[in-house]
């Protein structure tokens, strides 16, 4: 997958999860917990969503690699071909 | 026998709410736990349900109206004298079910809708089941040209907007319960590096969906110990407390607009641990799509609030009336702590309780926490 597309599959499944984010407000390379509080729940229904979208299932050790639309692409590079 | 249903109290905080839809007309059947109405309030879009079985003969609310707490909705025929139960029912049926075809919409989506000047009604909602996002609504309003134009004041106030009823219905009531309740508190530090290793463990050993939270084990601990320990799960209405015959642990929900909302994950003692935490997952998820039942908000006999995410040591927990006590958990954290005489780094938590002098004092409110902390050491029996 590119990763234009790996950051439009991001973002959607983070507004999808969190329905009350603006995704045009949404900044790549800044934590979504600094941006819109996104907290351990947030984390791992996101890492739900991957793991239903993209088959990619991240282990709690991970999810720090999750932390920004630009981390998300930088890791599931590695993971998605 | 004719009944009145009238619109509940979803909270000390709830003043009025404005009938956005019926789901039933006159003549229809009705089944007590069943939703028969969506109300906005200050807490967001809500369900609301109907108390007893019945047939429908009168909606004296049209939709688009604006009630106080207390004002007849609708008018049903009813077999029985049943007076209204004093707990609410057992909510009826899975999210998915309750979701139907209509518009659910996040609060802070709603709020740009208005801003945008753009129909609810007329959107399809791309969110969790089917619930209306911004991104609907902005989409909505590139494609068709806005029917009216947002006024200036509106724009004005966006910042402040999503919050704003909900951040006036969170002091007036947390005004109250600080006049009105003879609060006392007590912290109690815990090391918890059991129950956190219990739980990297059992979720590494797991599809990520059936993963668990910390604050799921805190929750059942403090269910389970609201058995052991009487006076801390109730109500104190009339001048007198009443322990609630279940178990409903309220779960502080922080909306991303601003203000929070404390959902019941209902009969929590009894649950299974794995089905507590998806509940609690869904009902998260629902508190921040606006997709709430009544029953859900009026349940509460005690409420957790653990404000792990935001890095504080503690949390001094305001009651919500007329529940008589609120239990906080900060952040799991590695600090030294003394073990069998020598200083080590392990997993704390401070715990915290808020509770109410008319009903208990500080030795049985320490015996309570005491025992919540004991339960979080042994997670494999929560």
């Amino acid at each position: 997958m590119k990763r234009e597309d790996l950051a439009t599959t991001v973002l959607a499944l983070v507004t999808g999860i969190a329905p009350d984010v603006d995704p045009a407000s949404v900044i790549a390379s800044v934590d979504f917990r600094d941006q819109f509080d996104f907290d351990s729940m947030d984390t791992l229904n996101f890492a739900i969503a991957l793991h239903r979208e993209l088959g990619v299932e991240v282990p709690e050790a991970d999810y720090s690699r999750l932390a920004s639309v630009d981390k998300c692409v930088a890791y599931l590079a590695e993971k998605v071909r | 026998m004719l009944s009145e249903f009238r619109l509940p109290a979803l909270g000390a905080d709830m003043e009025e709410g404005t009938v956005v839809q019926w789901h039933v007309a006159p003549g229809d059947a009705v089944k007590r736990g069943q939703v028969v109405a969506v109300v906005e309030t200050d807490k967001g879009a809500i369900d609301v349900e109907v108390f007893e079985d019945g047939v429908v003969r009168e909606l004296v609310v049209q939709a688009g109206t604006k009630v106080p707490v207390g004002a007849v909705l609708a008018r049903l025929e009813t077999a029985g004298q049943s007076a209204p139960p004093s707990l609410p029912p057992e909510p009826s049926g899975t999210a998915q079910e309750a979701a139907g075809s209509r518009a659910r919409i996040s609060p802070a989506a709603r709020v740009r809708a208005r801003e945008l000047g753009v129909e609810v009604a007329s959107l399809i909602g791309t969110g969790p089941a089917g619930s209306i996002t911004i991104a609907d609504v902005e989409k909505a309003q590139q494609s068709t040209q806005p029917s009216r134009q947002p006024s200036v004041d509106r724009a004005g106030e966006r910042d402040m907007a999503p919050a704003g009823g909900m951040r006036a219905a969170i002091a007036t009531a947390m005004s109250r319960s600080k006049r009105e309740i003879p609060h006392y508190y007590l912290s109690l530090t815990k090391d918890v590096t059991g129950a956190v290793d219990w739980l990297a463990a059992r979720n590494a050993s797991v599809p990520v969906t059936e993963r668990m939270l910390f604050a799921a084990l805190l929750i059942k601990a403090v269910a389970l110990t609201c058995r052991d320990v009487q006076g801390f799960s109730g109500f104190y209405r009339d001048g007198r407390y009443e322990q609630s015959p279940s178990v409903h642990v309220g779960v502080a929900v922080a909306l991303r607009g601003g203000g929070l909302v404390a959902p019941a994950i209902m009969d929590t003692a009894v649950k299974p641990l794995p089905s507590l935490m998806e509940e609690f997952r869904q009902l998260v998820m629902r508190a921040r799509a606006g997709r709430l039942r009544a029953s859900e908000l009026a349940a509460p006999s005690i409420i957790v609030t653990s404000l792990g995410d935001a890095a504080v040591d503690a949390v001094f927990p305001i009651i919500q009336m007329p529940q008589v006590a609120i239990v906080g958990a900060g952040a799991v954290s590695s600090r030294p702590w003394v073990v069998d005489g020598k200083v080590e780094p392990r997993q704390l938590i401070v715990l915290s309780l808020g509770a109410d002098h008319r009903v208990t004092d500080g030795r049985l409110g320490a015996q309570f926490l005491a025992g919540i902390a004991e339960r979080l050491a042994a997670p494999e029996k929560l």
